[in-house]
């Protein structure tokens, strides 16, 4: 490796320095003459909004992509990674917001996996004790014997922290790490950032979470549009408000205005239903829970305790063991899910691009996917397509859909976009009750803005909103009130007020979601 | 009519069926679906006579029959992991290939006389065991005892080294495999190879040991297709593929040995000569495949076990996930 001139100027004390990096894709600049500098020892966050470079500028540091210029040097080295293997080397290892674990293997075979050590006989037993110790060094708890498929989210997140500190690396690049994370769980991540800065290793933290950032970074730089706004800002008396109009360049609206609600008669009713997921396990036991017209009622837990079934059993694409669940009085479970349709139900599930649309179809096919069975489109049995593409026309201006024509496939559209051809196809057809999955997952600042007040509007037009999501700062901003599931089970129920909720209330609900019922969390609440 | 000599022969047969099955398991670990077995084992049947009989040698025939199958195999290689195209179609498409490439090489091989074939031979000591001993060691092939070897060190490859779990991690989640730097495309070229190459020794036991001789497509007769069959029954696991190879070949001896006598444990044979039934008995065994799979898939399903995840899917550097 050679010594470059800028490489001598750089500090003793800093591990990474990367200057004027530029990455262009087809079409793209994704990153415009970025500069970025980590210290030995120190939480730096990696902030902006999805698309602003910030993956893209982490992928080339862990050696997934190659900068088309500028130069990176590692501890007064200048490297030229070509893979993530380069990357590992040179002591900087990237923990991925998917994480890449293997799920029948056990801890201590995804953390040797891809090594030379062992050669050939992977001795388990001499390998279990060995990551046990190295865990044991960093907080991060966990069986080493244990397979992947029996972890928790976090465990698995600790695996993959271990498998990079066994690399030896000293820079932990970490992509969105809280996505994920139950609060609790939140603060023991912390915990483990803590330690392992006090022995040494450097962090970055990828997020778009302002107050996190807030909390655990020592510096933070912003990229916006592929640039930097902010570089190596201290975190010490930096507001969140600073923080968002760096990434967005305008002032973001916190908290949606938001009327106090007015709920009518109970529009959805589960009574007990029991329900196996995909595996045969139970997902469900025994859950009751009510949505009345004109509220947004929100569903709070960890991802993986039954919050999908719950989605698909209403929506009618799952069928319930016991217990059923009424829409209007009128039973809809183990129906048809168009006999849902019919009686005023609209469904926004969690996976857009295989169940909420077609992907190769276009803009008004996706639209019309419920109403083409009714006049004016359908006409004696045939599609009136002309009719299609008016309406398709009128939902594109009205929920501003942003594509060059109606006739676009959708598997083109940006996510936001997506969003809006399903919430575009699920409102117009007036429903009474939506479920909302995981609405906004994977969308920028301004986007989840859009799609937040498309379902206050449906709350104030008098339909019932079951909102299903893993985002606390999106419940507490859209719901009045909130259920907490944890393993199939509602463990209680928290009203929210207009105004931000209390830590206590978030502490509460925190509480519920690893699995502590209401009654038990003590009085004074 | 002995029972004893029925399970012999059962074993032998079933080593033909183990070769191709373990051959077909460490393929699909690696993430590649390969339905070209009947195909390969064709090639392979054909390169060990012809060669043997050429050259005299069995063994050069055993050797260039894998040699064959293994390359033959790699057309597969190219197609799904390079080009990325569907796996079963190529492979549907490759078992066409083998049948007709075989068929016109192997053509007059039939009648090309006889050939010296694998040596066969008995364990001292364990062959003296009353029953265990006699049907499994005693005058068995030596491609027999080759079976049993590799039955303890497939399963060990596989789950306890490193390059057996580099292999499940590439048929897994190609995708991790990749970040920590192993070569997927590489390793999926390697164990297609492999694939091929015990589809080729499974075709070479049947002509140069097991049913010696070149008899065009019913060399085979579709066994190639029960051991995709008993791959999934096995849960691609070597230790249950030899348990459900034993037995299959048991069972194709029984239906073949079924309708030679005349009595039939001292009674008239109703299958004796009776083509109504002959027919019937020779359908069974893919009868059978069929509720093997069943009743296996529904046990996979139950305890969570089940295909490598990413069985059947190109690995596309870049895309997200499997």
């Amino acid at each position: 490796m050679v010594k470059s001139e800028s490489a001598i100027q750089t500090e003793e004390n800093t591990v990474v320095r990367m200057a004027g990096i530029v990455k262009r894709f087809p079409g793209v600049l994704a990153n415009d003459h970025v500069d970025f500098e980590l210290k030995r020892g120190e939480i730096h966050a990696l902030l902006g909004e999805n698309g602003a470079g910030k993956s893209t500028l982490m992928n080339i540091l862990a050696g997934l992509y190659r900068p088309d210029e500028g130069e990176i040097i590692i501890r007064g080295e200048v490297e030229n990674f070509s893979s993530p293997r380069d990357a590992i080397n040179a002591g900087i290892g990237m923990v991925h917001q998917h994480f890449m674990l293997v799920p029948s293997q056990t801890v201590t075979e995804n953390v040797l996996l891809g090594l030379d050590e062992p050669r050939f006989f992977m001795r388990l037993k001499e390998y279990d004790t060995k990551i046990a110790s190295l865990s044991e060094q960093f907080g991060l708890k966990v069986d080493p014997k244990a397979n992947i498929w029996q972890l928790s989210v976090g465990e698995q997140q600790r695996v993959e922290i271990l498998k990079m500190l066994y690399r030896g690396a000293e820079v932990l690049i970490m992509d969105e790490p809280t996505a994920v994370l139950a609060p609790q769980e939140i603060k023991g991540l912390f915990e483990i950032l803590r330690s392992m800065t006090e022995q040494g290793k450097s962090i970055i933290f990828i997020s778009h979470k302002l107050n996190e950032v807030v909390e655990i970074a020592d510096r933070i730089s912003v990229l916006r549009r592929g640039k930097a706004t902010a570089n190596g800002l201290s975190s010490e008396g930096v507001t969140t408000k600073e923080l968002a109009r760096q990434m967005v360049g305008r002032e973001v609206i916190f908290r949606l205005e938001k009327q106090a609600s007015n709920p009518g008669d109970i529009v959805l009713d589960v009574r007990k239903v029991f329900a196996e997921n995909d595996k045969g396990l139970s997902a469900l036991s025994g859950l009751s829970l009510q949505v009345r017209a004109g509220e947004i009622v929100g569903v709070a837990g960890v991802a993986g305790n039954g919050q999908r079934e719950l989605a698909q059993l209403i929506s009618g694409l799952r069928n319930c063991a016991q217990g059923e669940i009424l829409l209007h009085n009128e039973k809809i479970s183990n129906r048809s899910t168009l006999y849902g349709i019919e009686q005023g139900m609209a469904y926004v599930p969690e996976d857009r691009t295989q169940v909420g649309s077609a992907p190769n179809l276009s803009v008004t096919d996706n639209v019309i996917m419920k109403t083409y069975r009714q006049p004016p489109i359908s006409r004696g049995g045939l599609l009136d397509m002309s009719q299609a593409n008016r309406f398709a026309e009128e939902l594109k201006l009205a929920y501003d859909i942003i594509v060059p024509t109606v006739d676009t496939p959708v598997r083109l559209l940006s996510g936001g976009n997506l969003q809006r051809v399903i919430l575009a196809r699920e409102i117009s057809g007036r429903p009474d009750f939506m479920v909302a999955v995981q609405p906004t997952r994977g969308l920028d600042v301004g986007a989840i803005e859009g799609v937040h007040r498309l379902l206050l509007a449906q709350r104030d037009e008098g339909a019932g909103v079951l909102l299903v999501s893993e985002e606390l700062e999106e419940l507490f901003a859209l719901s009045d009130r909130i259920y907490v599931i944890y393993e199939g089970k509602i463990m209680g129920e928290v009203n929210i007020g207009l105004e931000e909720p209390s830590d206590q209330v978030v502490d509460m609900i925190g509480l519920m979601m690893t699995g502590t019922p209401m009654e038990k969390i003590g009085e004074g609440l | 009519m002995d029972i004893v000599v029925i399970l012999q022969a059962g074993v032998a047969t079933g080593t033909v069926l183990l070769f191709a099955t373990v051959g077909e398991i460490f393929s699909e670990r690696a993430g590649v679906l390969n339905l070209g077995v009947e195909g390969m084992m064709l090639i392979g049947a054909m390169t060990g006579f012809s060669v043997a009989i050429s050259t005299g040698n069995p063994w050069l025939g055993v050797l260039a029959a894998m040699l064959f199958s293994g390359i033959i195999s790699q057309i597969h290689a190219f197609i799904t992991i390079t080009l990325q195209a569907d796996q079963v179609v190529s492979g549907l498409a490759l078992t066409f290939l083998g049948a007709g490439i075989s068929l016109v090489l192997g053509e007059g091989l039939s009648k090309a006389g006889t050939v010296s074939l694998l040596p066969s031979m008995s364990i001292p000591i364990i062959s003296q065991i009353p029953i265990i001993g006699s049907i499994f060691f005693t005058g068995q092939s030596i491609m027999v005892y080759i079976g049993y070897l590799m039955i303890p060190l497939a399963w060990y490859y596989i789950n306890r080294t490193r390059p057996g779990l580099h292999l499940r991690a590439v048929g897994e989640y190609p995708a991790a495999a990749d970040a920590l730097g192993i070569n997927v495309f590489q390793m999926r070229y390697l164990y297609v190879f492999i694939g091929g190459m015990l589809a080729g020794l499974a075709g070479a036991t049947i002509s140069l040991a097991v049913a010696p001789g070149w008899f065009s497509e019913l060399t085979t007769a579709g066994q190639g297709w029960i051991a995709v069959g008993l791959v999934i029954f096995a849960q691609w696991d070597p230790v249950r593929a030899a348990v459900g190879s034993y037995a299959f070949g048991a069972l194709r001896r029984l239906i073949l040995d079924i309708q030679g006598p005349m009595l039939l444990f001292g009674f008239d044979n109703p299958f004796y000569y009776n083509p109504y039934w002959g027919f019937f008995l020779q359908m069974l065994p893919y009868a059978f495949t069929i509720v093997v799979l069943v009743i296996g898939s529904r046990e996979a399903i139950r305890k969570r076990l089940g295909a490598p995840a990413a069985l059947g899917n190109p690995y596309i550097r870049g895309e997200r996930g499997l």
